[in-house]
């Protein structure tokens, strides 16, 4: 018995051809639309990124493809199966680590990944040589006998992932993988993902951070209050709001207008104002020296109180799509009442 | 070859075949969870093991002094009592242990596994039950230490190992269904308390009914907590002390017993599914 449910799971992992789509997918809450219209085609073996604020709707959109919500309307099928109709046999193909770890604090970390395997049905003596052999590939095999309520965050998130990767699923689900992970973990997470990607695996990843999803994705699709507001690759969306930005910090709004104009040379795409803050933020030509910068404001007469070059970020492509900053807030998720609802795509920006 | 592959491959041969014992399988790894709970924290079978055996000493040491049983002997008389109201404050173990995994993450992980859906609560109960037993044996074992003997006959001996177990199912779920409402850990102590005290103590547990003031008698003669305690004593061959109110329940405390655990069951078991349901969906 166990025996050919051992074999089920090898089985599942050998011929995977785990895509996932999902067409006018929506979950309500009460009165609220926490997602709304969501359409996914994830080829095979490449990474989605899911990129929005606390409160988009990714989480969401993962617990719906992951079986552990059911869509207010629409329909999704992962690895070929949809969601609603066999959530056992989606189950078998995938991994999910979701943003709160799962894993259970009173046991050991090498039980707590024994239990998963046990409970995908693998064989003990396979669930207890995965569950070594990620161990070692997570960097857990210190830790592998100690109490996980033991564990610091970042291990935690590690076992985490470890426990998500122990069916060797298809499919793999990471709901903010890298949040709260020093920049080395993060570095040595995004080698690992790229790795399984390599093997066929197919991931949907959700992040907050611009970066993450350019160095990572294949396809990103930009989330706000529910609603999809960009979709595209990485490349396209750099190519809208552009990568390095340089911040002029100005004395007065007036003074706004005047610092863009100055440094129109140097702008790759529209610059964004914040009429608060009295910053222009203007995304530059690669390759741009910040002197030249400063020297074109100076004969412009624009006094600058600041200059700052940065990388852009998930402000910046809520600034340039929608106009507004995107919204961090859970409470408020109401798609229908402003203008968030323009949905440009980056399918309607000539390349 | 294709073919050969989708023949080995088990959605349709191996899991129709094998749905019954994945159930089980994943019940036991569920069971092993919560036994694993206990080996690093020792201290939580404390409220199976010694309280049962401290309210055995405090009844026959404390108390047996004072009340007297007519027909018998106080010790051999407070064994069933104490066995079900230690058994009944079991309906804590499962209450606590649900609610704390309803407030963490793992249970999102579990669900998001292939395991059978309801083996998380069925592996609960094997583990509640495997708790209840060694609960049954510290109990029997203190009783012959304080005098108690069983004085009938092994298959009446079976009958009450029969209705202890019983009673124990019932309590579990009753637990698991606490859990399964309450909306913090720390509620479930007071809920508990609240169903379990009053039940045991207006009932034949610790005292004949005939010495309550006769408004209470009444109360403790309906009382089911008596049924089970007099269907105990009974089958063990213990006094049960005279009881003049006669009621039909407690007359056929046997039957009687049987038919209220298993009617708690019936309602305990499918409320809780349910409520699983309910508390884990979306």
């Amino acid at each position: 018995m166990s025996r050919t449910l051992y074999q089920e799971a090898v089985h599942h992992t050998k011929t995977g051809t785990g895509g996932v789509t999902a067409r006018g997918l929506g979950k309500r809450f009460g009165e609220q639309w926490a997602l709304r219209d969501l359409d996914l085609d994830v080829v095979p073996g490449s990474i989605l990124g899911l990129l929005g604020h606390n409160g988009a709707g990714k989480t969401t959109a993962i617990r719906i493809l992951t079986t552990l919500s059911e869509p207010t309307e629409g329909s999704a099928s992962v690895a070929g199966i949809d969601v609603t109709a066999d959530p056992t046999q989606v189950r078998r193909r995938i991994g999910v680590a979701a943003q709160q770890a799962t894993v259970d604090g009173l046991m050991s970390a090498h039980k707590n990944l024994v239990m998963v395997g046990r409970l995908h049905h693998l064989t003990k003596a396979e669930a207890q040589r995965r569950a070594h052999d990620l161990l070692e590939r997570l960097d857990l095999a210190d830790a592998a006998e100690k109490l996980v309520k033991s564990f610091s965050g970042g291990m935690r998130r590690r076992l985490d992932l470890a426990a998500s990767l122990v069916a060797e699923p298809e499919v793999l689900f990471l709901d903010e993988p890298t949040t709260g992970l020093d920049p080395r973990s993060r570095n040595d997470l995004w080698a690992m993902l790229r790795d399984l990607v390599r093997n066929g695996t197919t991931i949907i990843l959700t992040t907050q951070y611009l970066e993450e999803a350019d160095q990572l994705a294949d396809d990103v699709v930009v989330l706000d209050h529910g609603r999809t507001v960009a979709h595209g690759t990485p490349e396209e969306l750099k190519s809208q709001i552009g990568t390095e930005r340089i911040d002029v910090t100005v004395g007065a709004v007036r003074e706004l207008e005047g610092a863009v104009r100055a440094t129109e040379a140097f702008a790759s795409n529209p610059a964004t104002l914040d009429e608060q803050l009295l910053v222009a933020s203007i995304p530059v030509i690669e390759g741009t020296r910040l002197m030249e910068v400063m020297r074109a404001l100076d004969a412009a007469g624009i006094d600058a109180v600041d200059l700052n070059r940065r990388q852009a970020t998930l402000d910046d492509v809520f600034l340039t799509l929608t106009g507004e900053k995107g919204s961090d807030s859970d409470a408020e998720a109401d798609p229908d009442s402003d203008s968030r609802n323009a949905e440009p795509t980056f399918e309607e920006v000539p390349t | 070859m294709t073919a050969l592959a989708d023949a080995a491959s088990p959605d349709h041969l191996s899991f129709e075949r094998g749905a019954l014992s994945a159930w089980w399988s994943d019940t036991l790894v569920f069971a092993g969870r919560n036994i694993e709970h206990i080996r690093q924290i020792p201290e939580k079978l404390l409220d199976v093991t010694l309280q049962p055996l401290m309210f055995v000493l405090l009844f026959a040491y404390v108390f047996g002094g004072a009340i007297t049983v007519r027909g018998g002997n106080y010790r051999e008389f407070i064994i069933g009592g104490v066995l079900i109201q230690s058994l009944a404050f079991g309906m804590n173990g499962p209450a606590t242990a649900i609610a704390t995994d309803l407030t963490e993450g793992v249970i999102d992980r579990f669900r998001s596994l292939p395991a059978t859906r309801t083996a998380y609560l069925s592996g609960h109960y094997v583990a509640e039950l495997a708790g209840m037993a060694l609960s049954i044996a510290v109990l029997l074992g203190a009783g012959l230490i304080v005098g108690w003997r069983v004085q009938s006959d092994p298959l009446s001996f079976l009958g009450a190992l029969a209705v202890l177990f019983l009673f124990c199912s019932a309590m579990i779920w009753l637990g698991t269904y606490i859990g399964l409402v309450v909306r913090a850990p720390d509620a479930v102590m007071g809920v508990a308390f609240v169903v379990v005290f009053p039940l045991t103590f207006l009932s034949n547990a610790f005292v004949p009914i005939n010495s309550l003031p006769k408004v209470l008698q009444y109360v403790a003669a309906w009382n089911p907590v008596s049924v089970v305690v007099a269907a105990v004593r009974e089958l063990f061959g213990n006094p049960s002390a005279p009881n003049t109110l006669h009621v039909w329940p407690l007359d056929h405390a046997v039957f009687s017993a049987f038919a209220y655990c298993l009617a708690i069951l019936v309602v305990a078991v499918p409320l809780s599914l349910r409520a699983y349901k309910i508390r884990t969906a979306d």
